[in-house]
Formats: structure tokens, sequence, C-alpha cells
């Protein structure tokens, strides 16, 4: 919301200096933006007299200036139309800053000619829109005067964020009382003085959906004389960045900010029978005055007559019946309306206009008749005419809130010290009626202040212009008795989670919630639920049913970048559902590429095994007991057939998937491969089952341990972990290791088998074990292995 | 006697003249063997008479003492020499470069949210997380915001495709729902921080889609605004590592607090390099106030009893500005250069 600092004179009598007014808006809770000082900006620009403008020599358009500045005789090429010797202009030298076309000038040649500054249109100056031609200024204004002692004093523009429970800070007149209460001055007396109507309103108007319009107070001006309105007007409008149209335009658009109040204004001439605000009609349409044409739906609220839609009510008025030079009748419209039904009216069509932005945010009811009276003067003012009576169709609606407050609500909620008379003077001022009791104040609240229903509303009104700089700062009670975040938590494995990786060498990644469609496809795709109806982009259009098609994504970039290998992990949520369960914590990693080449080991492409060592580390740091933990022989999709795999603690308790990225997908991605990845599920892993802190007895042996080595032939489709398993539960009390070593498949081995060779580590508990003990062990290991058809070679 | 001394003179010489253990040891077999030299002439000493005896036999037992010495002399010499040989054989270039295990890093968002916690945690907060996909009661209605409100339009809520029932799930604009779990489901006193990912339908230079908060969320019976100011400065100050800040609360409006403010704290810039805590600018930092009573009333709690503070907070942009990165998209863009040289070193 735009005014100048002159407009707020005209509410707000006051000495405080601009600093000083845009210090106190802050303070009491209107954020200024922007402050926009046109004298500031207009500072190099003087005035000069062109005494001769012969035509380019090489251009039709252009004109040859000589003009006298403050610089001494300039020549100054300029193609504007009206360019001719004998008149004043505004001249901008080289090295000044033209606003309008955002150029600061420089010595140039034009076609050939020296130009030496430039002679300056309105809109150049930002003064206005208009740009037929140069600005020409009085006859008797001073060469190398500053223009802006030629077109008066300056007014400041100041534009602040309205927020939305302030509607009635949309009109100046809100933003005077504020300052006033906060000592910056004195509210002038806003009352408005009724005009006598002449005659009856004889446009009928009624209201078929109250709910929607509450109320509509019309009055009919005969005989207006329309055309532009006075310069004072004009000035303001183009000041906060509107366009002055025509007299009665004009006064709709200055009192929708001065006061908060939309109001529209018809020729009477163009209404056929009776003005009817009621719900719209499938098939109806408006051709509005921005100049669209738009659908009417049965949920709008319209403002119709026997023929046609002439308005949303609230939100735009239609080309057919608007005001126009030509107008000799005009019907004011001062009306109310939903604020519900008017935002959802203005999101519909898309139309984002003053009146819709505060009657979507609360107009004042009480400002319906004041209002329609001030429109009323300005326009007889203007354009002179006949006015009716004022007509009311419906309900205004004049109840006032009243709240019950404490006045120890401020010291509760605050802790500000404010004394009871001073909370009294600024409700006061803010327009509220303060009935004072022992303990227990009733509160009438202003009906421009629909925000405050409650004490705490009435808190923030005595803190706001009290204002929070008085705040003390105070510090937090410890806690009794001390809260101590427990270790084993999500967030905790979480942490361990991200360390250990990052240690391993990976970059923690950070991508979005969100993935593209097709790419959720090919890693089991996503809930119904959870597409998005108005995703940024299609191609992040559901949420991700893992990280790891980000991450994948991720390593497509990077490789194309150059990068040699790329190692990313992501700990964040896999999208299952739309249920909050729905959403897992997942520690997912990919690794590409060999790295750098060095001289002393061959690196090796990331492989299935590289994904199950990450992953196996990562649930390590999460707290799992990894010995326990079985391989199972599958995995998601999304992997290698052969090359996958699923850890466990059982076959119903799957707490990770790894393996070699599925080189199909990989080409559907297009990632260069291969790609070895994991994804652990991190709020899968079972809380510490012990209740103790206290780690179990070491039970060290002081008995050396003995190694045996075996190797076993088995065939193809026995796994290692299956035969390790069998070797270490052959004789529970002495095997407390066993190590695959060898992997050989080849001469010497029967085709479709291989050979594993083990070691197995004996750790005696009370005795030495003899040569019997030994060799009877040993025939328990290979009758163990032996049971899934291993030979001991 | 000449003889022996003769036979010394050979000795000591050919000890002199080995090369190697085993030349050495052939010179003692030669003499000090069952058959060497000295063993022979000590064969002859039990067909001396006494007295011949009495004079040779100490004369060929200090020569044999004095060989076994010479010959472990040399001993210890050729050692020493072999050893020293073996280990200039085994000398390398000690200037080649070895490859050592790339770390690698945290990212500065995960950094944050660790301080974070951590200051917080100093002064009694416990974390609290809660779903990124929620319903509209948890992040907007529970939260004071009406139906319709132009509050809600403000929040460009990525919303999900309508359900049957016409009710349509969304990406929680604000880790406010967590707030709302809590309250709904812990009893005061409570304090608590809500770290999280949350969502607006934007994207700009200074906009992503996807970004972070940390809101803050006090209840008890008699936490007001001073100690909402007191906490606040306290955690800049901690987090910015400065020993002031110098702040400012200016009222502003939010549906789930009453009284409500933004915080500025000073700063300049120094170059490049934006300097907070003191300076002639000020910059909005976050959003605060004390929680809404419609709000405690949604979450089961007297607003005539309970009261406290509440406050959110961009972490991206905390890390920007204390870690002087440039640009917000980076964040999400897993560049690993970008990771590399904006992450940290991970905790051993």
């Amino acid at each position: 919301m735009k005014f100048t600092l002159s407009w707020l004179k005209d509410h707000l009598e006051t000495d405080a200096s601009l600093d000083e007014i845009t210090e106190a808006m802050v303070r009491v809770g209107l954020e200024v933006e922007d402050v926009h000082d046109p004298a500031a900006a207009l500072a190099p620009i003087s005035v000069g007299y062109v005494k001769t403008a012969e035509r380019h020599p090489d251009a039709d358009k252009l004109q040859v200036c000589s003009v006298e500045t403050k610089d001494g005789t300039q020549q100054i090429v300029c193609g504007a139309p009206n360019a001719r010797a004998g008149i004043k202009v505004a001249y901008a030298p080289v090295g000044a800053y033209v606003p309008g076309i955002d150029t600061t000038l420089t010595k140039a040649k034009i076609r050939g000619v020296e130009s030496l500054g430039m002679l300056c249109s309105v809109r150049e100056l930002e003064l206005g829109d208009e740009h037929d031609g140069i600005m020409e200024l009085p006859a008797d204004a001073e060469v190398g005067a500053p223009l802006t002692d030629v077109l008066g004093p300056s007014d400041p523009v100041i534009d602040f964020e309205v927020t939305p429970n302030r509607p009635d800070t949309n009109g100046v007149d809100g933003v005077a009382r504020d300052l006033a209460a906060a000592g910056l001055g004195t509210l002038k007396d806003e009352s408005v003085e009724p005009v006598r109507g002449a005659f009856a309103q004889p446009v009928p108007v009624e209201i078929d959906d109250e709910g929607a319009c509450p109320a509509f107070a019309s009055r009919l001006i005969r005989g207006v004389k329309n055309g532009p309105s006075p310069k004072w007007l004009q000035d303001r409008l183009r000041a906060i960045g509107l366009r002055p149209i025509n007299a009665l335009v004009d006064v709709t658009n200055f009192l929708t900010h001065d006061r908060a109040r939309p109001l529209h204004v018809y020729d009477a001439a163009k209404i056929t029978g009776t003005l009817r605000a009621r719900m719209g009609r499938e098939g109806e349409e408006l051709d509005a005055l921005d100049g669209k044409a738009y659908a009417v739906t049965p949920d709008m609220c319209v403002i119709a007559d026997d023929a046609r839609v002439l308005g949303l009510g609230g939100v735009m008025g239609g080309e057919h019946s608007g005001s126009e030079e030509d107008t000799t009748d005009v019907l004011i419209e001062c009306a109310l309306f939903d604020p519900l039904r008017t935002a959802r009216t203005g999101r519909t069509t898309g139309i984002t206009s003053d009146a819709r932005y505060r009657f979507e945010r609360g107009v004042d009811p009480a400002s319906v008749l004041p209002g329609i009276e001030l429109a009323t003067r300005l326009i007889l003012d203007m354009c002179g005419g006949e006015p009716s009576e004022v007509a009311v169709a419906g309900r205004i609606p004049t109840e006032r809130a009243t709240v019950a407050f404490p006045p120890s609500e401020v010291a509760r909620l605050t802790g500000l010290n404010v004394a009871e008379d001073e909370m009294d003077r600024i409700l006061t001022a803010l327009g509220f009626a303060v009935e004072r009791g022992a303990g227990q104040w009733t509160v009438t609240v202003p009906t421009a202040r629909p925000d405050v229903t409650h004490k705490a509303d009435l808190v923030e009104e005595v803190a706001r212009i009290v204002g929070l700089d008085d705040l003390p700062a105070a510090t937090l009670p410890p806690l009794q008795p001390v809260q101590m975040a427990r270790l084993d938590t999500l967030p905790a494995r979480s942490r361990a989670v991200r360390s250990a990786l990052a240690n391993e060498g990976y970059l923690e990644a950070v991508t979005w919630a969100f993935t593209d469609e097709g790419a959720a496809g090919l890693f089991g795709g996503t809930d119904p639920g959870l597409k998005l109806a108005n995703p940024i982009s299609s191609d992040l259009g559901v949420m991700r049913p893992s990280p790891l098609p980000n991450l994948l994504l991720a390593v497509r970039r990077n490789r194309a970048r150059g990068a040699e290998s790329v190692a990313l992990f992501e700990l964040g949520g896999a999208y299952a559902t739309d249920k909050p369960d729905g959403q897992k914590a997942v520690a997912c990693g990919v690794l590409s590429g060999t790295g750098p080449r060095d001289w002393r080991e061959r690196r090796q492409a990331p492989d299935v095994f590289t994904a199950k060592a990450h992953a196996l580390l990562a649930l390590e740091a999460a707290g799992v007991t990894t010995a326990n933990l079985m391989t199972i022989a599958d995995g998601p999709d999304h992997y290698h057939p052969g090359r996958k795999g699923r850890l466990g603690l059982g076959p119903k308790l799957i707490l990770a998937a790894f393996g070699e990225v599925h080189p199909g997908v990989l080409a559907a991605m297009d990632v260069p491969g291969p790609v070895a990845a994991f994804e652990v599920f991190l709020d899968r892993v079972p809380a510490a089952r012990s209740k103790t802190t206290a780690k179990p007895a070491l039970g060290a042996s002081d008995l050396m341990p003995l190694r045996r080595d075996f190797a076993f032939v088995v065939e193809e489709g026995v796994s290692a972990e299956a035969l390790i398993r069998a070797v270490r539960g052959a004789e529970k009390k002495l095997v407390s290791d066993v190590r695959l070593f060898d992997l050989y498949e080849g001469e010497g081995v029967p085709q479709g088998h291989k050979s594993l060779a083990i070691e197995v580590v004996l750790q005696p508990k009370d005795r030495t074990l003899t040569e019997e003990d030994i060799e009877a062990v040993s025939g328990r290991i290979v009758a163990a292995a032996g049971k899934l058809g291993a030979v001991q070679r | 006697m000449d003889d022996l001394k003769t036979l010394e003179d050979q000795i000591t010489d050919a000890i002199r003249a080995a090369e190697d253990e085993r030349g050495l040891e052939a010179v003692r077999v030669s003499a000090l063997g069952k058959k060497g030299a000295v063993s022979e002439r000590m064969k002859t000493l039990g067909r001396m008479t006494p007295e011949e005896r009495k004079e040779a036999g100490p004369a060929l037992n200090g020569l044999k003492a004095r060989i076994a010495e010479a010959i472990e002399a040399r001993r210890g010499v050729l050692a020493e020499a072999a050893l020293t040989a073996r280990l200039k054989a085994e000398a390398v270039d000690v200037t080649l470069p070895v490859a050592t295990p790339a770390r690698g890093r945290i990212h500065p968002v995960t950094q944050v949210f660790r301080e974070v916690e951590a200051i917080f945690g100093a002064m009694g907060f416990e974390t609290r997380e809660g779903p990124d996909v929620e319903d509209d009661f948890h992040n907007f209605t529970a939260l004071n915001f009406p139906e319709g409100h132009p509050a809600r339009e403000m929040h460009d809520t990525f919303f999900f495709e309508p359900k049957e029932d016409g009710s349509r799930m969304l990406l929680r604009t604000h880790t406010s729902p967590v707030q709302v779990r809590t309250m709904l489901t812990e009893k005061p006193p409570i304090r608590i921080i809500a770290p999280g990912r949350t969502f607006r339908c934007d994207s700009d230079q200074t906009h992503t889609p996807m970004f972070h908060q940390v809101e803050g969320l006090v209840i008890d019976r008699s936490t007001h605004m001073g100690h909402l100011k007191g906490t606040l400065e306290a955690f800049l100050k901690a987090f910015f590592e400065v020993d002031e800040v110098e702040t400012r609360f200016r009222p502003h409006f939010f549906p789930f607090t009453e009284p409500s403010a933004e915080m500025d704290v000073r700063y300049t810039r120094e170059g490049e390099r934006v300097v907070i805590g003191q300076g002639d600018a000020w910059m909005e930092i976050l959003g605060c106030g004390m929680v809404h009573p419609n709000v405690l009333r949604s979450c089961g709690l007297d607003p005539d009893e309970f009261q406290g503070f509440a406050f959110g907070m961009g972490v991206d942009r905390l890390a920007m500005l204390k870690y002087g990165i440039p640009d917000l998209r980076d964040f999400f863009a897993a560049d690993v250069r970008w990771l590399q040289h904006y992450g940290f070193a991970p905790e051993a």
C-alpha cells in the first residue's frame, strides 16, 4: 500500500519528519518497504531553453536542438514531435541517471550528430504516464533552475506492507490513526457531513442474497460534467502508481486508498431496469473494465440489471456500464461484500484489483454511509450535478464486538509494565471504547478492526504502540528435572550414520523431496495420493519413493561436468503413503566411477560388494549388531537381478537393500554405469532391547587361539553365508571366528562348483586342546559343511 | 714356540680376510674345529712332559681364546656391514605420493541443524520431528488460519490431488504442525525445537520449492515475550559467535501468534561478507510471538492457564549468513564441487 506524505497530512496534524514517520510506522507494525522521494531522483534535472531546432540531416523524425542550459549551450538530438524552438524543457545532462529508461546518459552520436544530454518526457522522469512528447515547462521558468523547484515541493511516496489482520490500514486514514496513537501528531476530524438529496434515488436496487452482499447504498447524481480530475487528485493517483481516468472514476480510486472504501460508479443511462446484487448464472459473462471477458459461475456474487451482468461484486465492474467522459447521470455504489466469496471469485477469475484486495480482507461496514457522502461531495466539487437521496438496500451491520480485558494480561503475556492510564489512552486513540473496571475492562472494538476478538489481540495493540523495544530480555528458568535426550533415537542414529558415511568418503547431499513421475516409476512408483496437484514443474511432480532417483540424477550431472567419481549420500524421506507413518527415514548412498588412478593399487569400479560393505557400515553406525544380520539374495527391481541383496535381522525384518543399479534403470535415466547403491531403512532398526547400560563381561581367555584352514568344494548355488553359518554352528563353544579367505572356480574344481577356503579360529576356554580335541572339532566342521553338499578338497 | 706365533698370525690374517659369515666359519673350523690347527696342537699336550706342558698349555689356551675372540669380533663387524648393505638396498623414493582416502563432507544444512540443536539443547529444548506430508488441520486449521483467509493464500502451498471426500493433503509450509502434534500429545512444560524440511510453491533466485526451517515452542504457566527476546538473543550470540547482538522487535502478523513480531538484527557488510550483530542496517531474521489462544485451545490447552512463545527461522538462510554461501539454489543441486567446498568435516 502506497501513500504520499502530503496525503498522510490530510489526516494527521504533525510536525514529524519523513524519517520519524517511517520509523514510527515500523515500530507500530506497519513495515515500510520503500520510501521513494521523487525530488532525489530528479536532482540532476534542470530547466533548459530550446533556442533553435533544426531537422537532423539524416533523419526525418529527429531534431537537432541548441539548448541553453546550466552547462552552457548544448547540442541535443531529440525525437519528440513537440521539440521546437522557444520552449522551456526538462534537461538531463551527460552523466545524469534517467529513471524512466533506467539509463545513465553518456555523450552520444545519433546518426552522426553529437548529442550532449537529453530532453525528457514525463514518463522518462517517472512523473507520470505521458510520453507523447517532451515536458514543456512554464515560459517563466528560469534556465538552470532545478526541475523540482519548477514542479513545486516534492511529495515522498511511502510503500508499506499491509498484513492480513489490518484491513483498516488499507486506507491512509488508518495509518494516520496508528501514528496519532503512537504520539506522532493529532488525528484530524474524520466525520463527514451528509449531503442533502434533492430527490428520491430513482434507480431500483435490490439484494437477492444478503449473505453475499449484506448492504448496498446507492445515490444518483444528475447532470454531472465528467472530465479530467483536478491536478491534486491526478498527482496523488500517479504518485501511488495509478493512472488517472476521469473525475468520476478517480474519485472511487481515491477513496479506495484514502479510506479503504472501494466504490463503483455506473453510467445510469446504461442501466436497464433494476440493479440487483444476486448470484451469477451459468452461461453469463462479463466484459470487465480490464478489457477481458470472464465467465460467471453460480457461486459468484454479481451486480446485474435486467439486461446483463454489470460487474463482479467487490472485484471489478464491467465495460458496458462504466462511467465515461460523456456520462451525465452517475449512480454511486457503496456496498458490502462477503470476504470469503470475494476471495473465491478473485481466485477463480484471477482478477487482482484494489477492490478485491480490500473486500477479501474486510471493509469496515461503518464506512458505507460516510463513503457515499464523501464520494458525493468530491463529485459535486469536480463535476457539479444534483444528488439524489441515499438509498440503502439490505442492512448495514452496526454491532460492535466487546472484549473482556484484564489489564494484567499485558504484563502476563509480554512482561511489559504499562500504566493502566496509558493502556486506556492507547486503546482509545486506536478507536476502541474502554470501560474500566476493577481488574477487568470491557473494551468495545471499532468495526474497522475485525481482527480484534480476544484479550491477546488487545495486548498486542497496547504492546505495539508502547513499542517492543521496551521488552525486557529475560532468561528461561532451568527445567526441573534436567531434560536429556535419549541416545537411542532416530535423530541420534541419523547423526551417527551421517558421520560414518562421510568418514567413508561420501558427500552428504540434500535433494528435492519430489521427483519426476517417470523416474519414480523405475523405483516402484509413487502412491496415487502423493501426486502433487500444483508441482513447481512437471519433472518434480510426485513425492520420491526413495532418495535414490534424485541421487542418480545428481550422479549424471556431476559425471557430465567431468567428475571422475561421485560418492553421494542423502538421509531423508522416502514417501510411501500420505499418512504420517508413510514417510520413511532412509539413508541412501550412490557410488560411481573409480576415482583417480594410483601407482600403488588398481582401483576397481564400485560393485555390489562395495555397496554391501557400505550398507553394513551404515547399519553398524545405526546401532545394529551386524554379525546377527542375514543376507538375502534378492532385492528391489531397480537393482541388477544377479547383483543385489537385502540385509535383515530375519526374512521379515529387512533393514537395508543394496546392489548395482540395474543397467536398464541407468539407461532410462541416462546415468553412466556402473553405479553401486544402498538404501538403509533407519526407522526399521529396532531399539536396543537391553534395559541396562552395562556392557557384558569381557571373558577373554589366557589360552592361545588356534587356526585351522579348510577348503570346501560346493555347488554354485550354495551361498557362502550358509557355509560360514554351518561351520560356525558346528562347535559353538570353540569356534570363535570363521573367515572366508579365498574363492576359486576353474581348473581342478568341477563344472558348476566353487571352492571356498575358510580359516576357522578355535578359542579354548579352560584347557589347552589336544590333538584329539582338534581332530574331533575338524570332523564336526567337515560334517556340518557336508550337510550342504560341501566336500573337503 | 715361534711356530705358534706364526700360526696365530696366519689365523688372524685369515679372520681379517673373511668377507662374509661363511668365510669366517671356514676359518673357525680350520683353526678351532676338531681337526683344526689349534685343536691339533692341543692334542700334542698329552704327549708332553709336565714341564713342557706347564709352558705350552697356557700358551695354547691363550691362543685358542684370542682366536675365538677375534672371530666373534669379526662376526660382529660382518653382521653390521651386512645390515647396512641390506638397508641401503631397501631404500625407496619417499617423495612418491600416497593416496589418502578421501573424506566426505556433511551438508551445511545438517551442520547448522546440529549447531541450532546444540545451542537450544543447552537451554533445555528437546528436538521433535514430524512428517512432511500433512493435512489441513495440522498445517492450517489448528494454527488459527481460518478457511479462505488471505494468510493461507500467502503460503503458496503445495497440494496433492484431492481425495474422494474432497479433502486434500499438502506439503507442510512450515514446521508448525510439529508444534501442534507436540501440544496434542505432551503435557506442559513443553520446550522444543522442530527442525525439518518445508515446502512452498515458489522458485526464483531467492526461493526454492523446498527449504529448511527450525521452529521453537515453549509452553508453561509464566513464559512471556521477554523470555522470547532473551532466548533469541542468546541463540543469535551463540550461533553467530559474537559477544553482542543488537536486535529489534517489530510488531507483525502471524495467524498463530498474538502478539506477533518479526525480529531484525543489526548487520554490516565487509566486502562480500555479512557481519551479524552490529552495524547500521537491519536484517529481518525470524518471526515470533506468543502462541495464539486459539492455537492453545485447538491443542487442548486452556489459554488462561498456559502460555508461551513460538518462533521460526530459515535454516538455509542462517547457513548462508554464517558461512558466506552466496546462492540458495546451490544447496539442493548436489554438485560435488560445492559439497566438497561448503561441506563440513564429519565427526570421528
